[in-house]
């Protein structure tokens, strides 16, 4: 039987966004395909072993919760990610999650170190929050494809020289409101400002994710006409 | 002296124009004229006034102050649902002409401290916070450093405050002050089995370590302690015990306050709206009310417009929970569960800035909770393909789900689905919409507010 085994990292803390969606929307659609699906969580002062998960899920948390996780990520986490990381193992970091990838964030005048599997660092510049129904255009080996979803963050990430971004914006602000692009990947590590959550509006992609972390050809078909609605009106309220 | 006929005018005019409408828009042209005005207007106020802030129940808290207060013979003034920042406030005191004995008023829970400054109220009730509208107020914590610099400000010194001991967030706000009034339910036969998704500030504000609860009651509200000591629930001076909850119909409970003891029945539901009593119960007792006029006000509440009223549509009777945030709407969720039989539900997600933008808030609400109970769930509002989508993966079987986006079409196709009573599970912009609707449809009541 197929098997897709979840890590969520703290999901006590870092949940704002109501990030649990995003994992049962993985949960639910493994069960209806029969492919057996395992959530465990590690927060506060748990290790992780890399090779016991196919999937690390990191959501949005309260800028004081995501300074408790940074520093317990550096002292009980780091290196179990980077060898997941590098082992082709998904690693999906979303809003503070998505920070917390970087080689650090500010957070006031403090810069906060992260976990650095990928090449950037968010930083606070003056002006507004960026807040907004956001979509962008990605490609993920199978063609061009959008995401949609709703982002809130006052940080502006800063890819670096060796980053890529996810995607392009087609509408909303993205990673710093004027650079046009959003997100990070570094083969399966992901990162995204998208929240909202973001798997149940663009289903396609919580499929990329079953299939790419669980290491299955192909998925089989579902009836998903409620989430083709939803995705083309969480696009739609995004501006397209 | 030279400002104060000014002000006299300027508030005689403004007030002309107000009339009876239920808008903000004299308040606010009179705070630009005269910044200081609700600081002067309430001045004037024999009783002087009290202010109510909380994420959840804040028109309710406050019906239910006025029903204990009114029949005293106190003739307050306070504000419209909704109308609660600065103008809105400052509209209700215009618009009383000066013939009000106390002001009672509620305060936007991020715009408290502008308010309170001006107000220097008698009494202030902060009731709770919970995880609402991200993308207007920003974080819970946030929040609850904006009420920290009002608890400690100058224009708060001579102010009771009344705080709720369950919630953690709220009840530190008093730590350093030893006359703080606080409730809270001391009942425990109601726990839940642990802290919910969308539990906020389960976290020591102090120390960071996780609260060890010993019995959560509502969201993060319940009996708990930091496991360093420091912090722990404040005993409250006014609690409930041996809560009974009926359905949608009402909830029963003995309330305890320092003048004795009242077994309480409110005509609302669920135990949020006794945790709305105590609010009340607490700040009508920081006010001065006996406790026999806080028991009969309690009793004979009428619920605030959408906040489970029952109206009838045709035959079939129709109950109105307005749901905004993840804590309110489990509230809603767990009380429809003491209902018996299968559910037909009419649920309404609106994306308008009054409901917040980001819908997110859907996730967090668990819905799971009723998923087995549904006979019908209409999806409605301006984003109801995706509440449709979280209905399904709540386990609500898609055959089962219904969705109209269009609200006056919704509601009939929800009424035409329906075997029993329907139960219309709107947000905010949504339920003044449908308000517009049954009032067109002449079911609504004229007094509603």
């Amino acid at each position: 039987m197929p098997q897709l085994r979840v890590c969520a990292l703290y999901p006590d803390l870092m949940n704002i966004y109501a990030d649990r969606g995003n994992l049962l929307v993985l949960e639910r659609r493994c069960a209806w395909r029969g492919i057996d699906f395992r959530l465990q969580g590690a927060s506060l002062g748990e290790e992780i072993d890399p090779e016991a998960h196919d999937l690390f899920y990191i959501g949005g948390g309260q800028d004081r919760d995501q300074e408790l996780c940074a520093q317990d990520m550096l002292e009980t986490k780091r290196d179990a990610l980077a060898a997941a990381a590098d082992a082709g193992k998904v690693v999906f970091g979303v809003c503070g999650g998505y920070q917390l990838l970087g080689h650090a964030y500010e957070l006031g005048d403090r810069e906060i170190p992260g976990l650095g599997l990928v090449d950037l660092r968010t930083v606070r510049e003056e002006g507004p929050r960026l807040i907004g129904n956001v979509a962008i255009e990605v490609d993920l080996g199978d063609g061009v494809q959008v995401l949609a979803g709703f982002e809130n963050h006052a940080g502006r990430t800063l890819l670096g020289s060796t980053a890529q971004p996810l995607g392009r914006v087609l509408h909303g602000h993205g990673n710093t409101g004027s650079s046009g692009f959003e997100g990070v990947r570094r083969d399966n590590v992901i990162g995204t400002y998208l929240h909202g959550p973001l798997l149940p509006k663009n289903i396609w992609f919580a499929d990329w994710l079953i299939r790419t972390a669980a290491r299955l050809g192909s998925l089989s078909q579902l009836d998903d006409r409620l989430e083709a609605d939803a995705h083309v009106l969480a696009r739609r309220v995004a501006g397209m | 002296m030279r400002a104060r006929p000014a002000l006299a005018r300027t508030v005689g005019a403004l007030s002309r124009r107000a009339g009876r409408g239920g808008t903000s828009l004299p308040g606010k042209l009179l705070l630009r004229m005269a910044p200081d005005a609700i600081g002067r207007l309430s001045a004037r106020l024999p009783q002087g006034a009290a202010a109510i802030s909380a994420t959840n129940g804040k028109t309710t808290t406050a019906a239910m102050v006025s029903s204990i207060l009114e029949p005293t013979g106190t003739r307050l003034i306070y504000n419209r649902a909704g109308a609660n920042m600065a103008g809105g406030v400052a509209t209700a005191l215009l618009d009383a002409r000066g013939r009000g004995d106390l002001g009672l008023f509620e305060v936007d829970e991020f715009w408290l401290g502008g308010v309170v400054d001006q107000l220097r109220p008698r009494a202030l009730l902060l009731a709770n916070l919970f995880r609402d509208q991200l993308d207007r107020y920003g974080e819970l914590e946030t929040i609850a450093d904006r009420w920290q610099d009002v608890v400690d400000s100058p224009s708060t010194a001579q102010t009771r405050l009344v705080l709720n001991a369950d919630d953690p967030l709220v009840a530190d706000l008093g730590r350093a002050r030893d006359d703080v009034l606080y409730f809270g339910v001391q009942d425990t036969s109601l726990a839940l089995p642990g802290l919910q998704h969308a539990a906020d500030s389960t976290h020591c504000r102090r120390c960071g370590q996780p609260y060890v609860y010993d019995a959560v009651l509502l969201g993060h509200l319940g009996h708990y302690h930091c496991p360093t000591g420091d912090a722990t629930r404040p005993q409250p001076a006014v609690f409930a015990d041996a809560v009974q909850l009926n359905g949608v119909r009402d909830a029963a409970f003995t309330l305890t306050t320092p003048a004795g003891t009242r077994r309480v029945t409110v005509p609302l539901p669920g135990l949020y709206n006794v945790y709305n009593a105590l609010a009340a119960a607490a700040l009508a007792t920081a006010l001065g009310a006996s406790l026999e006029q806080i028991a009969a006000g309690l009793a004979t509440v009428a619920p605030a417009f959408g906040r489970a009223e029952t109206v009838h549509m045709g035959q079939r009777p129709m109950t109105l929970l307005l749901i905004k945030n993840p804590a309110g709407a489990n509230e809603v969720l767990r009380t429809l569960l003491l209902e018996e039989g299968e559910i037909d539900l009419f649920a309404v997600l609106n994306d308008n800035i009054a409901d917040g933008r980001d819908v997110s808030w859907v996730w967090d609400a668990d819905f799971e909770l009723l998923a087995e109970r549904l006979a019908r769930v209409t999806c409605s509002g301006t984003r109801a393909a995706e509440l449709a989508v979280r209905m399904k993966y709540a386990g609500v079987p898609a055959e089962r789900i219904v969705v109209v986006p269009e609200l006056e079409a919704g509601l009939d196709a929800a009424l035409a689905g329906a075997t029993g009573p329907l139960y219309a599970l709107p947000t905010y912009t949504a339920m003044l919409a449908l308000r517009d609707l049954l009032s067109r449809r002449g079911v609504a009541r004229s007094s509603w507010a």
